[in-house]
């Protein structure tokens, strides 16, 4: 066990701060890493990753591959259809095969809310969250924070939105967790219907005006608007979600005060956010990539005991 | 001739005429044959029952045998096994099998299936053909054959004018009408109640008003109709509250709450435990304080325990694609009266609510502890603190979120004819 005072890394609700900051701290030191010629440490050689993805990644699952063969870890990937968990094969039979393969650490993707915390009664592995359904993921919201840390050099007293889906999203549920920790305030933009019941009870605002937000806030943190809830009854039409809570160029300019863009990607482009916008000065979406595979060094590190090693010997 | 068995020193307690005899119990080859003041003739067993209750045995209107279809969850035979050891010497149970019990044939199956056991299970005929909410299914004909009333139990009746058709046709019969009141719109995939907790748990929410809704059109219906409906496992204040009112505009309704709705609430998902996934979900410590007031004064008639056995597998999946349902039977005397006696509920009322009140739900003439027929017993310590744990549990199945909770009253025999059932 690492430096951490939990085991895995399965959710940001209830995560100390300390935790939180030491991995922050510990991602700038390998962002430096990242700069360098040759961009590989060996603080993890000899240890085995399965990255067990049961739906659908293109750019976590990169950066956690990049992130485990940066630190010299052994790493092998597993991608299962999320149809075949539905047609009924058991999830203990394939984690129980993937666990007889002796890893140290299993990173997690599957559709389903819990099934991280879930995985870690069948197996002794560390279990990272790379997203679990609507519920967390803690990584991006760890890679959203370092970004911001790095922007405005602290967390407390920040003034940060999250506009868009917060009902579908597990992106919007860690940054809260994450962030109320950290001591930023947080207000959630979005149409009321896709604001969940009792959010407030985590001390965030709501807000269903997107313009007043802005004028608020330091920074957006701006949801991808998934296509597949369009046409269902939640959100109307393209143009109407743009109209009341696209970040256009327009928009923006309204405001004297310059917000600081984010956004997890894939981006759709000219729906939630415009090309301008994402390609603008004020946009740190590419930092945000590069912060992601910095901080899930970060996270590796701490929890299979490199962190604990050098302290030791310190 | 088998020895006769002699329950003595026991306070003798009939929750059909609410009265308290002192004396002995004669039972011989499973018969009741005297009670009173009775001399040991040496031929008898004694089991001597100094400091315990003495009862009749329990009933409940509302269980999933799973048989035929799933017996790898649940028989009709481990199922009575499972009655007994919760103190039940009668269940009836819900159609939900595969093929579902929507014909005369199916609920003469499970009559020949359950002869012999020593539990007299009761069957409940399905309220639409398939179970599909379209087309009323033959009540005549399965009433002929001994189904005590109609259900779609686990798919509510959505079509509100197939409701009532069942609610005006099954009064020829005479029989309850029971409708698993939920809008499975409003429900919406709902994994367990929708609260702040869910939305932590990013665990999509059934609110209460699905039930609340449904509720109230099955109310309104009966008023309408005349018609005698049921509403099962009663979940939320609001539902208590709409009972009560139509109960007293003199609608024709009655209602069950089970031990775990009073018992639990959604805190028990919190670690996305698929054991306390259930249909409709625990719902929050305000409802289940309602559910108690409702059980209080009248509103709720009865417990009943929706026992619905799954396999380990089906319970090792993730929170969404597990099945709904956990196990009651063996805990539910145990759970009820650990909440119950700390509301200020009698173990004397309690006791009605799980014999007399189930039987008035279902229009059965029982007068207990009569001469001459089966007997049906239960030997309740009312004061004793345990802790419930597989050991207790006799269900094919094991899925339980009550195991592990210590409770202060216990059932430590149950006698159904001749077999008897000591509880570990």
């Amino acid at each position: 066990m690492g430096v951490l005072s939990r085991k895995h890394f399965i959710g940001l609700e209830g995560a100390p701060k300390e935790d939180i900051q030491q991995l922050i701290d510990t991602g700038f030191m390998f962002r430096e890493v990242l700069d360098r010629p040759i961009k590989k440490v060996p603080s993890l050689t000899g240890k085995n990753i399965v990255n067990l993805f049961f739906e659908n990644s293109t750019r976590t699952r990169l950066s956690f591959e990049l992130a485990e063969k940066r630190l010299s870890a052994d790493v092998t990937n597993f991608s299962a259809s999320s149809s075949s968990l539905n047609k009924g094969e058991s999830f203990k039979d394939t984690i129980q095969n993937i666990h007889a393969m002796k890893m140290d650490c299993i990173v997690m993707r599957h559709p389903v809310p819990g099934s991280c915390l879930q995985l870690t009664q069948f197996v002794d592995s560390i279990v990272v969250n790379a997203g679990d359904g609507t519920h967390e993921h803690p990584t991006q919201a760890m890679l959203d924070m370092m970004s911001l840390y790095e922007k405005f050099g602290k967390l407390n007293g920040l003034k940060v939105a999250i506009v868009g889906d917060i009902s579908h999203s597990r992106v919007a549920l860690s940054n809260i967790f994450g962030l109320i920790t950290m001591g930023a305030e947080v207000t959630l933009c979005a149409p009321p219907h896709l604001i969940p019941v009792g959010i407030s009870e985590l001390s965030v605002n709501i807000s269903y005006n997107i313009d007043e937000v802005i004028e608020w806030a330091d920074a957006l943190n701006i949801l991808r608007i998934q296509r597949e809830r369009m046409g269902v009854g939640l959100i109307p039409s393209v143009r109407e979600y743009r109209d009341y809570f696209g970040i256009t160029q327009e928009r923006l300019q309204q405001h004297k005060k310059e917000v600081v863009i984010m956004h997890p990607g894939p981006m759709n482009r000219g729906v939630e956010i415009d090309s301008s916008v994402a390609d603008g000065d004020q946009a740190i979406i590419l930092d945000q990539v590069l912060n992601g595979v910095a901080i899930r060094m970060s996270i590796l590190y701490n929890l299979l005991g490199g962190a604990e090693k050098e302290a030791n010997n310190g | 001739m088998a020895k006769g068995i002699l329950l003595t020193n026991g306070d003798i307690y009939n929750p059909f005429t609410d009265t308290h005899i002192t004396g002995s119990i004669l039972i011989k080859d499973g018969i009741l044959t005297k009670i009173g003041d009775i001399k040991p003739s040496g031929n008898e067993d004694e089991i001597d029952c100094t400091g315990k209750i003495i009862t009749t045995g329990f009933i409940d209107i509302h269980v999933h045998f799973r048989e035929p279809g799933r017996e790898d969850k649940e028989t009709l035979k481990t199922g009575a096994d499972a009655a007994l050891a919760g103190g039940f010497t009668r269940v009836c149970v819900m159609p939900n099998t595969n093929p579902p019990l929507d014909n005369p044939e199916s609920i003469r199956f499970i009559q020949e299936k359950s002869k012999t056991l020593p539990v007299k299970i009761y069957p409940i005929g399905a309220l639409t053909i398939g179970q599909k909410g379209v087309e009323i299914a033959e009540y005549g004909g399965m009433v002929n054959e001994g189904a005590v009333a109609i259900s779609d139990d686990g798919l509510p009746v959505q079509n509100g004018q197939v409701m009532r058709y069942a609610l005006e046709y099954s009064q020829k019969y005479n029989i309850p009408v029971i409708n698993h009141a939920e809008d499975v719109h409003v429900r919406n995939y709902g994994i367990m109640n929708e609260s702040a907790l869910s939305t932590r748990m990013g665990l999509t929410g059934n609110p209460p008003c699905s039930e609340s809704i449904m509720v109230y059109r099955d109310l309104e219906l009966a008023l309408l109709t005349g018609g005698r409906i049921h509403i099962p496992h009663v979940s939320t204040k609001k539902s208590v509250d709409l009972i009560r009112e139509y109960k007293a505009k003199g609608v024709n309704v009655s209602a069950e709450v089970t031990p775990h709705h009073i018992g639990l609430n959604e805190n028990a998902i919190s670690d996305f435990d698929t054991n306390a996934k259930v249909a409709p979900p625990l719902r929050d410590i305000s409802d289940c304080e309602a559910l108690i007031e409702g059980l209080k004064d009248g509103t709720i008639d009865c417990i009943a325990t929706d026992h619905a056995p799954h396999t380990i597998e089906d319970k090792e999946m993730d929170i969404q694609h597990s099945p709904c349902g956990m196990i009651g039977l063996e805990s539910a005397f145990g759970l009820s009266h650990t909440v119950l006696s700390k509301n200020n509920v009698s173990i004397e009322t309690l006791i009605q609510l799980m014999t007399l009140k189930p039987a008035k739900v279902m229009g059965w003439n029982m007068s207990g502890f009569e001469i001459g027929k089966q007997a049906e017993i239960n030997i309740i310590n009312p004061e004793i603190k345990w802790t419930f744990t597989e050991e207790h549990i006799s269900s094919r199945s094991k899925n339980s979120p009550m195991v592990g909770l210590e409770f202060n009253a216990k059932i430590e025999t149950t006698i159904a004819g001749d077999t008897i059932h000591k509880q570990k």
